[in-house]
C-alpha cells in the first residue's frame, strides 16, 4: 500500500464522478427549456442505478478472473465478495475497493453519454430499462475486453489509457443506433431547437474538463510520473481541440462560437483519453487539435446525413474516440508509456488498435440494436407526440424547470 | 389628431424620448415588439448548424398629438431613430377620432 497513491486515487474517484452530473448540465443546457430536467435527470439517476449493478455484479463481469476467451469476467466478485481493503489484482498500492470504486465511474458516465442521442423524446421508463441492459451486455463485455484480467484485447495489446474504446467508441456506436432507431424529434429541420442555456453548458464542459483530469491521470491508478504526463497532455489536448474547433467554425462558418470552443474542448478531450499515459505534449497538441477540427466536421456532416444525434454523441465521442484510438498507435512511444506506435517504427501496434476500434464498434453496434429493437417491442421508447410536445419535463417527472414568478 | 406609432431599434428609445421632449412631446407609450422589414432576422450559429432567427427586437413608440403638431414629430422620431443603416424602423401616422381623459372625462385634444 502506498498512502500518496491511495490518496490520489480518492481523488481521482470523486473527479471522475463529479463528470457525471457535469454532463449532465453539459446536456441540460443544449436542449430545449422543457426538456432540461429530464436530460438531467438522464445522467443523473445513472449514478444511482449502475451504482447498484456494480456491486451487485457488473465488476465481476468486467474485472473478475476470465471465464476462458477472453470475453467475460467470471463470478468471483459477485457482491463483491472478497473486494475489500486489502490490495487486489489490478494495483500493487491501493485498496481493491478504491480500485473497483474508481472503475464504477467510468460505468457510471458511459450510458449516461449515450443519452445526448436520444435526448427531447425517450421515455424514462425505457431509458432506465436500455440503461440495464446496455451497461450490463455491452459495457460490462467491452471493459472486460480492454482492461479486465485475461481479456482478450488487452491480451492482443491493444492501448486503452483512460476508455477512448471502452467509454468514447463504445458510447458512440450505441449513440448513432439509438438516433437511427428511435428517429428524428418532432419538428426537427423545420422547428428552432437551439439550445436553451449555453452558460449551462460551458460551465458543464468545465466540469468536465476538471473531471477528466481524474479520469486520465487517475488511470495511472498511482500518484506518479505517468499520471503527471497524463494530465498534462490532457490539459493541452483540451485546450488545442477548443482553439482549433473554433477556428475551423470561423472560417466555414464566418464566426466563432461559444459553443464550439466547449465542443472542441471535450472533442480533445475525447481523443486525448486512450493515449494519456503513452504520448507526450507534442504528440498532445496533434491529437487534441485534429479533433477538434474532425469533430467539428463530423457534426456538420450529421445535418447532411439527415439523423437526429440531438446533442453530437456520433460525432464528438463516436469521431473523437476512433481518431484517438488510432492515435494511440500512431503517437505512442516509450518513453511514455513503454510502448511505440507506427511513428515510433511499430506499425503493429496501429493494426492492433484498428483491430480494438472496429471491434468495440461492431459489437456495440449490434447489441445495442438488439436491445432496442425488444425494449421497442416491451415497452416502447419513444413518448407520444402530445408528450412530446409538453416536453419531458412535464409528461415524464411533472416537473418545471423555471419558473417565472 | 393623429397617432403617430413609429417601430424603431431599442437602443434608440431615449434619444427619440430627449428629442421628442425638446419639441414639447410629454407622454408616450412604449411596447417591446418583434418583427421583421426588409432587413430580415439574424443568423445563430449552434454546432455547425445555421438557424435564422426572422423576428427581431424592435421597440414600438406611440404617441398622439394635434394634426398641426404631426409633421413635426414624425420629422423628429425619424431623425432621432436614424442610424443610416438597414431596419432602423417605419413611422406610421394614423387619424384618430377622439381621446378620453380617465380620470377627468376630459375629451379630444385636451384630453392629450
Amino acid at each position: 500500500m502506498n498512502s500518496g497513491d491511495i490518496a490520489w486515487m480518492l481523488c481521482a474517484s470523486a473527479m471522475v464522478l463529479f463528470m457525471t452530473p457535469g454532463l449532465a448540465i453539459f446536456y441540460g443546457g443544449l436542449v430545449r427549456s422543457k426538456n432540461v430536467l429530464g436530460t438531467i435527470m438522464h445522467s443523473f439517476i445513472i449514478m444511482g442505478v449502475v451504482s447498484i449493478m456494480w456491486v451487485l455484479y457488473g465488476y465481476t463481469m468486467a474485472f473478475g478472473p476470465d471465464l476462458g476467451g477472453g470475453l467475460l469476467g467470471g463470478a468471483k466478485y459477485l457482491g463483491l465478495s472478497g473486494v475489500g481493503a486489502d490490495i487486489g489484482p489490478y494495483s500493487d498500492t491501493i485498496p481493491h475497493i478504491l480500485f473497483c470504486a474508481f472503475q464504477l465511474m467510468f460505468a457510471v458516465i458511459t450510458p449516461a453519454l449515450i443519452t445526448g442521442a436520444f435526448a427531447e423524446r425517450m421515455k424514462f421508463s425505457a431509458f432506465l430499462a436500455f440503461t440495464i441492459l446496455w451497461t450490463t451486455l455491452v459495457y460490462f463485455p467491452v471493459c472486460h475486453w480492454v482492461w479486465g484480467d485475461g481479456g482478450w484485447l488487452g491480451a492482443m495489446g491493444a492501448l486503452d489509457f483512460a476508455g477512448g474504446t471502452v467509454i468514447h467508441i463504445n458510447s458512440g456506436a450505441a449513440a448513432l443506433v439509438c438516433a437511427l432507431f428511435l428517429g428524428k424529434r418532432k419538428g426537427y429541420g423545420t422547428d428552432q431547437m437551439h439550445p436553451h442555456n449555453l452558460p449551462l453548458t460551458i460551465f458543464g464542459a468545465g466540469v468536465l474538463w476538471f473531471g477528466w483530469f481524474g479520469f486520465n491521470a487517475g488511470s495511472a491508478l498511482a500518484a506518479d510520473g505517468t499520471a503527471s504526463m497524463a494530465l498534462f497532455v490532457t490539459q493541452v489536448a483540451a485546450g488545442t481541440g477548443a482553439v482549433l474547433w473554433i477556428i475551423a467554425e470561423w472560417i466555414y462558418q464566418g464566426k466563432p462560437t461559444t459553443l464550439g470552443a466547449a465542443s472542441g474542448a471535450v472533442a480533445g478531450l475525447v481523443a486525448i483519453t486512450p493515449a494519456a499515459g503513452f504520448v507526450g505534449p507534442v504528440a498532445s497538441i496533434i491529437i487534441g487539435g485534429v479533433a477538434g477540427v474532425l469533430c467539428y466536421g463530423a457534426v456538420v456532416m450529421k445535418g447532411k446525413l439527415g439523423y437526429d444525434d440531438a446533442l453530437d454523441v456520433v460525432g464528438i465521442h463516436g469521431v473523437g474516440g476512433l481518431w484517438g484510438a488510432l492515435a494511440t498507435g500512431l503517437f505512442a512511444a516509450e518513453v511514455y508509456g513503454g510502448v511505440n506506435g507506427l511513428f515510433y517504427g511499430n506499425a503493429n501496434q496501429f493494426v492492433i488498435q484498428g483491430i480494438g476500434a472496429v471491434a468495440a464498434i461492431a459489437y456495440s453496434l449490434i447489441l445495442t440494436a438488439i436491445i432496442l429493437k425488444v425494449l421497442d417491442a416491451v415497452l416502447g421508447l419513444r413518448v407520444d407526440d402530445e408528450e412530446e410536445y409538453q416536453g419531458l419535463d412535464v409528461s415524464q417527472h411533472s416537473e418545471v424547470g423555471y419558473r417565472i414568478v | 389628431m393623429k397617432k403617430i406609432e413609429a417601430i424603431i431599434k431599442p437602443f434608440k428609445v431615449d434619444d427619440i424620448k430627449e428629442a421628442l421632449n425638446e419639441i414639447g412631446i410629454k407622454g408616450m407609450t412604449l411596447t417591446e415588439v418583434k418583427g421583421y422589414g426588409r432587413q430580415k432576422g439574424h443568423k445563430e450559429i449552434y454546432r455547425g448548424a445555421e438557424y435564422v432567427v426572422d423576428f427581431i427586437p424592435k421597440v414600438r413608440i406611440e404617441v398622439v398629438v394635434e394634426d398641426e403638431q404631426a409633421e413635426q414629430v414624425v420629422g423628429t422620431i425619424r431623425e432621432a431613430a436614424n442610424t443610416g443603416k438597414i431596419g432602423d424602423g417605419k413611422i406610421f401616422v394614423i387619424p384618430v377620432e377622439d381621446v378620453v381623459r380617465v380620470r377627468t372625462g376630459e375629451r379630444g385634444p385636451e384630453a392629450v
